[in-house]
């Protein structure tokens, strides 16, 4: 056996380091090799290029704290519920179901403390409570059963809102009563001024909850597994992930998240309405993409959806003072959507 | 001691009656398996014989519709590889199981992630990424991988042999009583080949035995002190190389020349 060996010995003599060679990457390469490790980047550059843009545009009406802060009170919900949003894509799931987990959860506290009577600490927790169940559910019917994520998540919209509708009796809860009877139902609705800024609980809260996820995505053994999972989740159990238990505490979590939304939602429209919130779902997926988030799964980070919300926010509020027709928002963010995917196709090429 | 030199030891990994269908595909049939203390057994067959659905059954990767594990003498059934690892076991798959956006690190400590000392650890649970990534860069440099440049570089940008690299340096790490390779040179070039079966020979000196599959029959001749050769889902004979030429093996595993009664 050993003659057929022979022919090794001639690589014994061979320097020790291999394609090493003086890698002079282009211009390209190299911006595509940064966005690939920072996939937040081009987000980033985008939402402060619009702000620029924006502010030399229309000076000090847009360019002031009022208005700056304004946006962060107008994003804040989609960026909550953008979060939850993030935590289930990068999963490579989607979860439709969002915005009417956050409807069910709100309309939960609101009629556990007026219909029957109940502590209002009492039903804010049974409403994150309720969101955290059909969150599960959907967890479960992935995990378990194997359904795909859009189609879980398609019929657990339907389901919620409809439980939603029925079981609130299409009743509106008025702010006045709330304000009289459970303030607390309007915590995330209260504000602080420094200057002319004004930030709401509920944009802080947002903020917050994002740098949160933001640490645990990157430095806890879980965000880790999150990736995992979405990257490959066949390679991820044979690793030693326990892929189930980690796609039911994900949707769970969501959940758990559009729950506060719910809450948040009441601060910020005033009542607690069963109508409200309807185009959460294709807000927050709007905002995860833009964000740079792979729509595949495992790639991207929640500081871009982040960005993403704000850019949405930023275009939304600058088009409206130049006075310029409702329309042109939504078409520059259809632009940005198609563009966002497209880098995100180019990103991957690294690879490739 | 009888002619597999099996003597009287007990197997450390054993595998009675395996069976394993893929809807109407048998896999593992009625399979038997030994693995003695100390050894490096090779499993040779043919593609689609079913080596690495016998390797998955032992190692948890899946569960076997009928048959026994045993480890050390006690009966196993385990439901995950996590159960499996947590004996000592570890595994490098054919399809090699790294998440391919994930740093070499994260990988090398998937699902078994240091963390900080201290209340960042206990209580944050901040992960602690420098012991980590010196762990993994010793572990790499022991097996001569040093054409990866940087620790934190993304798995999908190695090359296939660097990946593999990085699987059988994870199990040789983390290994303590049964490490699995399932054909770890397969994309390995000469000198990295070389080291993987230097490596296979030193975790052998430690003590531990391991299990090689693999289709090149050099690499099995030098370093297997048994082969098990494996045939239409079931174990055909176990030979020692000392005692058989590698014609000899291609013919029993390709079905060409019968094994001899001793052997089966
Ligand atoms: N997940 C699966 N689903 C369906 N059939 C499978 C699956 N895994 C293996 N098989 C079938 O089981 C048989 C044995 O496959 P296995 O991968 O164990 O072979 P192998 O001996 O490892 O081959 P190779 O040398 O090519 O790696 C094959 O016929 C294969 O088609
Ligand atoms: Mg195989």
């Amino acid at each position: 056996m050993s003659q057929t060996q022979h022919f090794e010995t001639s690589a014994a003599g061979s320097p020790d380091k291999v394609a090493e060679f003086d890698y002079k990457a282009s211009f390209g390469k190299r911006i595509q090799n940064a966005l690939h490790d920072t996939p937040s980047l081009v987000p980033m550059v985008v939402l402060f290029v619009s702000i620029a843009i924006f502010g030399l545009l229309l000076g000090a009406k847009f360019f002031s704290p009022f208005a700056l802060t304004l946006i962060l009170q107008q994003v804040a919900i989609v960026g909550i519920v953008g979060a939850a949003q993030s935590l289930v894509i990068l999963t490579a799931g989607i979860d439709l179901s969002v915005g009417a987990i956050m409807v069910l959860s709100s309309v939960v506290m609101g009629q556990f403390t007026f219909r029957y009577g109940l502590p209002v600490e009492f039903s804010i927790l049974c409403g994150l409570g309720v969101g955290t169940l059909v969150g599960f559910v959907n967890g479960w019917l992935v995990a378990f059963i194997k359904l795909p994520p859009f189609i879980v998540t398609l019929g657990m919209w339907q389901i919620a809102l409809a439980i939603n509708f029925l079981y609130s009796a299409n009743e509106t809860i008025r702010s006045q009563e709330i304000d009289e009877v459970a303030p607390l139902l309007h915590f995330f609705g209260e504000t602080v001024k420094i200057g002319g800024a004004v930030f709401t609980f509920g944009a802080i809260f947002m903020v917050l909850l994002v740098l949160l996820l933001a640490y645990v995505l990157r430095q806890t053994a879980w965000g880790r597994h999150v990736y995992a999972v979405g990257d490959d989740p066949e390679a991820a159990e044979l690793s030693g992930v326990n892929v189930k238990r980690m796609l039911i505490s994900v949707y769970m979590l969501s959940g758990l998240i559009c729950g506060f939304a719910g809450w948040a939602m009441i601060g910020r429209i005033g009542s607690v309405s069963p109508t409200s919130g309807q185009l959460s779902n294709i807000e927050s997926i709007t905002a995860v993409v833009i964000g740079g988030i792979s729509l595949f799964g495992g790639r991207g980070s929640i500081m871009g959806m982040l960005f993403g919300a704000l850019i949405v926010g930023v275009f939304t509020l600058g088009l409206r003072l130049l006075g310029a027709d409702a329309q042109w928002t939504y078409l520059l963010i259809g632009v940005l959507i198609i563009g966002a995917v497209a880098v995100d196709q180019w990103i991957r090429k690294v690879s490739g | 001691m009888d002619q597999k030199g099996i003597g009287l030891m007990e197997p450390i990994l054993k595998g009675r009656n395996l069976v394993k269908r893929f809807g109407r595909v048998t896999a593992l049939d009625n399979c038997d398996f030994d693995l003695m203390p100390g050894e490096i057994l090779a499993v040779i067959g043919d593609n689609g014989a079913g080596k690495s659905t016998l390797i998955k059954a032992v190692s948890g990767a899946l569960i076997p519709d009928e048959g026994e594990i045993f480890l050390e003498g006690e009966q196993v059934k385990f439901q995950s590889p996590i159960d499996a690892r947590e004996e000592g076991i570890e595994t490098v798959y054919q399809t090699l199981a790294m998440s391919p956006a994930l740093s070499i690190a994260d990988n090398m400590f998937m699902g078994r992630e240091i963390r900080k000392p201290g209340w960042r650890g206990k209580y944050l649970r901040q992960l602690d990424r420098k012991a980590m990534e010196t762990m993994s860069r010793d572990k790499l440099n022991e097996l001569g991988l040093m054409t990866i440049q940087n620790i934190n570089q993304a798995v999908e940008t190695l090359s296939g042999g660097q990946r593999q690299g990085v699987a059988v340096a994870r199990a040789a790490a983390f290994g303590s009583k049964v490490i699995i390779l399932d054909e770890p040179t397969a994309a390995l070039g000469v000198k990295e080949s070389r080291k993987v079966l230097e490596l296979i020979l030193d975790v052998k000196s430690r003590g531990i035995p391991i299990i090689l599959i693999s289709h090149n029959m050099p690499h099995v001749f030098e370093v297997a002190d048994r082969i098990h050769v494996h045939r239409l889902g079931k174990r055909l004979c176990v030979i020692d190389p000392k005692d058989y030429t590698m014609s000899d093996a291609v013919a029993f595993m390709t079905g060409a020349k019968e094994p001899p009664a001793e052997a089966a």
